[in-house]
């Protein structure tokens, strides 16, 4: 489908202005090449990334803005319909306050501005056409850990904005739940190396609440809570991580991987959190407690999309 | 075998030795289970990585059971040539560590076939296993900080060529100006898993 007569402009694209702490490129990332030692990467709250997309016309896998704790300055050119998604920061489009969870016109030259977030960390603001960096390895996230995709955004950055292919979906307002104030609770896995771990570790994993500490990031989230002693201490040959994976080094403090985590470790993992979960885990500020609760693979893959319904 | 779940995303499946691992993934490799995302060989395992919309643990770890690999198989990429000037920091040590001297290292490198077993560590760094025993050496007791590009090093049971300057703990035999990784390859991983090694003095 060809473009609406309102986005005409030869030239789309985003002028940085301010970043905040650390504002990146993600789509869903680069499934399919873990053999070569590269993982998935892309947006660390997927779910939320998908939303905004949805809500600007975008198809669920293109590029947006993942920014952590808001902070976000930009002047759009060529007029750009844009939604945030995610942690919901107050927004304005020159000075004019606008709300999150909805798509949003950006006349051409108009500043953007994110306050911080209330609630969450991570926003997503989709731009309708996708940010348009040259793909690396089939998809435009920047892998942190494996120094992959784009750099950082920086300001003095020129953001290139695609063409748009699909027409306006006609939403007004998504309904989801946002991300959690006080303790969050996240179904979790037990396995794949639980008989690495004393059976009160395990009884501490999941009835203890385990605090988000200041050292995560796009890799994993360090915890901190009841030590998790292990029943062996031999040196576990290094194996495949998944997204989620609580894993345990030797001081017993559990690390929660997320999104740009090694593709394989060599200390064991006591649990991992389901698919369905990820969202909320990467949402929890330094600070905020996890609970884990005990569910089964497959109860976990039927709930995978609760939460993220547009009405 | 046993099989053991990562959350709702992942099988991992854990085997007796690499050999059992090689074996399987050479089975799995060409046609993997419905649902199967992404596929980790690594020393004793090969974890399986589901899409959680389109199958469930149980369904891959059926299909996983019903296949029978070949004992001793490998899988087969194609074969490379490697090039290496045998002049690393710790060529002398492994020398002492397996008594062989520093030419019986070069010559226990380079006269034996090696495969990629499985990547890890960094994007391109292939853990490469051989046939002969003899160069088992363990890791440096205190991890270099700066290893350069390049490096072809020995740890345990597998050799292998660091593709960019890095933190390092393997041995040090050598260097070669093959590029482990180049992002305009196609694929950007040279040792990938299943190619066939031969190393070359330079």
């Amino acid at each position: 489908m060809v473009s609406v007569a309102s986005e005409p402009s030869p030239r789309r694209v985003l002028d940085v202005l301010a970043t905040g702490p650390l504002t990146t490129v993600q789509d869903l990332g680069r499934p399919g090449l873990a053999a070569l030692g590269v993982g998935q990467s892309g947006a660390a709250d997927a779910e939320a990334l998908r939303l905004a997309n949805r809500l600007v016309g975008n198809p669920e896998d293109g590029a947006g803005l993942e920014i952590t704790f808001g902070g976000l300055e930009v002047r759009g050119h060529g007029g750009l319909y844009v939604a945030l998604t995610g942690a919901p920061c107050p927004m304005t489009v020159d000075g004019r306050q606008v709300a999150p969870y909805a798509p949003e016109w950006l006349p051409d030259g108009a500043t953007l501005r994110l306050g911080a977030p209330p609630c969450g960390l991570r926003s997503y603001l989709a731009v309708r056409g996708g940010i348009d960096v040259p793909p690396v390895l089939g998809s435009r996230a920047t892998d942190t850990l494996a120094g992959l995709g784009p750099s950082p955004l920086g300001a003095g950055d020129q953001v290139p904005v695609g063409v748009p292919g699909a027409a306006m979906p006609g939403v007004d307002l998504a309904t989801v739940r946002g991300p959690e104030h006080g303790e969050v609770r996240l179904r979790v896995v037990v396995g794949p190396r639980d008989d690495w771990f004393t059976a009160a570790a395990l009884r501490a994993l999941l009835s203890e609440p385990y605090e988000v500490t200041a050292e995560s990031n796009r890799v994993g989230m360090r915890l901190a809570g009841q030590a998790l002693e292990r029943s062996r201490d031999d040196e576990l040959p290094s194996e495949g991580m998944v997204c989620g994976a609580l894993q345990v080094p030797p001081s017993g403090q559990p690390t929660l991987f997320l999104a740009d985590h090694p593709v394989t470790g060599g200390y064991p993992v006591i649990a991992a959190v389901v698919a369905g979960d990820i969202g909320l885990a990467a949402q929890a500020r330094p600070g905020q407690l996890l609970r884990f609760t005990r569910t089964t693979s497959l109860e976990g893959g039927r709930n995978a999309h609760r939460g993220t319904r547009v009405d | 075998m046993r099989v053991l779940p990562c959350a709702d995303v992942g099988l991992l499946v854990e085997l007796a030795d690499l050999d059992e691992v090689l074996a399987l993934y050479a089975e799995l490799v060409d046609a993997p289970p419905r649902g199967v995302v992404d596929m980790v060989p690594a020393a004793r395992t090969l974890l399986l990585r589901l899409d959680p919309h389109r199958t469930d643990a149980h369904e891959v770890e059926r299909a996983v059971r019903s296949v029978s690999p070949r004992p001793g198989a490998r899988p087969d990429a194609g074969h490379l040539e490697v090039p290496v000037t045998y002049d690393g920091e710790d060529l002398a040590e492994v020398g002492r560590l397996t008594g062989l001297g520093e030419r019986g290292v070069v010559e226990t490198h380079t006269s034996q076939e090696w495969t990629v077993a499985f990547c890890g560590f960094a994007p391109g760094f292939g853990y490469l296993v051989g046939t002969d025993d003899r160069l088992h050496v363990p890791r440096r007791t205190t991890p270099r900080t700066k290893v350069p590009a390049g490096a072809v090093a020995l740890a345990g049971e597998f050799t292998g060529v660091y593709p960019r300057e890095s933190p390092g703990g393997w041995q040090l035999i050598g260097h070669t100006t093959v590029q482990p990784w180049d992002l305009d390859r196609d694929p950007p991983a040279l040792l990938q898993p299943g190619i066939r090694v031969r190393f070359v003095e330079s």
